[in-house]
């Protein structure tokens, strides 16, 4: 989201207006999806913090778990978006700055509240043996650290969820980056959400069998109207994926 | 004037979507600490999310124990949700062992440890049994536990995870309780809050 309203780009640029959040929000919430993620995208690059309003505007017109993220630059942020009525709160350049946030987020607010969002990009860094580096500040900056190391330590700081924004594979439509998300997934013990590169449900389907991840994350794919919720959730089930099939 | 609607404030989790679960109902729902409100209401919802020896510790340091008990005794709606569902029963493991309120008999247990099954649970997940009108057996929620409450005389919900088969909604008399958040369970939720607030 940029400015109030949703966009999606590709590999994090070139972001295209798709329409106001509230209403996506409730066509989605009552189209089945399972949980709503809303990335408030520049607040981190523009060093804003994140449109509270609009936070408060999503939690209140639907009733399905909400992540929150983008612009959080402390705990006091954290818990405004908390209050809003955010489930979880998502940091990702905060915490790379400042790993005790992780702690501090988990010890006020509950493990369950705390997801580590990454912008992980493939690298040729020798200090990044998964061969995926971190980036921060929306793809602006890289961070010489190893994606797998930086979610491992994430969990033992008290994360209760990662999600792993491909930069490579955002806004592609060829599917997720399935060698990461599998590593991430067999190294830690909480939750591990696909994002970035979904373009139609044979790839969340390898993001679940193959990559074994807990979730993912849809957004280009739906938002163009190219898909439905159910048409996805359709051939998950038939795949023998466990889904929420009505609501 | 007492209120349609009190939302117990423990310090014990955020109690907004709750709060705005009601609100798209219709119902102004109060969030207050204060016994005299909690007792002078008509339908008392009692949330939580976190550990049981902090919310115990909490509702011991606010007063609130007895008001609870007293309020369930005069036969109010009591709508117990998450971790204010676990402290109604008698124990919980957690913390190395607490004592909760005893409303309702029965333990409350950790998730063993099986691969594949990550724990805290967090989700959606089907419950077996009769919740609620225009609720078909079989519906799925949205939880979020570490621990659960072991099926007893009262349970009206079944739910599975990690190979345990535990108390996903609970009903003896005027009480009524849900592991699951039924305030972020989308229609079905909602339709299991409207029961409770008597718009069927």
């Amino acid at each position: 989201m940029i400015k109030g309203r949703v966009t999606k780009g590709v590999k994090f640029k070139n972001n295209i207006d798709l329409g106001d959040p509230v209403e996506m929000a409730v066509k989605y919430s009552d189209g089945g999806a399972d949980e709503l993620v809303f990335y408030d995208i520049t607040a981190s690059a523009e060093r804003r913090p994140i449109d509270i309003g609009m936070v408060a505007a999503v939690a209140r017109a639907i009733r399905i778990p909400f992540a929150v993220g983008g612009g959080i630059s402390s705990i006091e942020d954290m818990e405004r978006v908390i209050l809003a009525g955010a489930e979880k709160v998502s940091v990702n350049s905060l915490a790379v700055r400042n790993p005790g946030i992780i702690g501090e987020g988990a010890k006020a607010f509950g493990a369950q509240c705390v997801v580590l969002g990454m912008d992980p990009v493939k690298s040729d860094n020798p200090s990044c043996a998964s061969g995926y580096e971190i980036t921060v500040r929306g793809f602006r900056e890289f961070t010489g650290m190893d994606a797998v190391d930086w979610a491992k330590r994430a969990v033992d700081l008290g994360a209760g969820e990662i999600v792993i924004n491909s930069v490579d594979a955002d806004g592609t439509r060829g599917g997720f980056e399935l060698p990461l998300t599998r590593m991430i997934a067999e190294a830690v013990g909480v939750p591990v959400v696909a994002s970035g590169g979904a373009g139609k449900p044979s790839h969340l389907i390898d993001a679940f069998k193959v990559a074994h991840a807990d979730a993912a994350i849809v957004a280009g794919m739906i938002h163009t109207g190219e898909w439905t919720i159910a048409q996805i959730k359709d051939e998950l089930v038939a795949a023998g994926i466990p889904t929420r099939r009505v609501w | 004037m007492s209120d349609r609607v009190v939302l117990v404030d423990y310090k014990a989790g955020n109690l907004t979507s709750v709060k705005l679960a009601f609100e798209a109902l219709g119902e102004e729902a109060v969030v207050t600490s204060d016994p005299a409100r909690i007792r002078a209401a008509e339908r008392v919802v009692f949330p939580g999310v976190g550990a049981a020896a902090s919310a115990m510790a909490n509702l011991k340091s606010l007063g609130l124990e007895d008001v609870l008990r007293d309020v369930v005794d005069a036969g109010k709606p009591f709508l117990g949700i998450c971790l204010g569902m676990q402290v109604l029963f008698e124990h919980s493991e957690e913390d190395g062992g607490v004592d909760l309120l005893g409303i309702l008999p029965g333990k409350v247990r950790r998730f063993p440890d099986v691969p594949g099954c990550k724990v805290p649970e967090i989700g959606w997940n089907q419950v077996n049994g009769d919740l609620a009108s225009g609720v078909p057996d079989g519906s799925e929620f949205y939880f979020v536990h570490s621990y659960y409450a072991e099926k007893g005389p009262y349970t009206v919900g079944v739910t599975e995870y990690a190979g345990v088969e535990f108390t996903a909604a609970v009903r003896k008399g005027n009480v009524f309780a849900t592991q699951f958040h039924p305030e972020k369970s989308g229609r079905l939720g909602l339709a299991v809050l409207r029961a409770f607030v008597g718009r069927d």
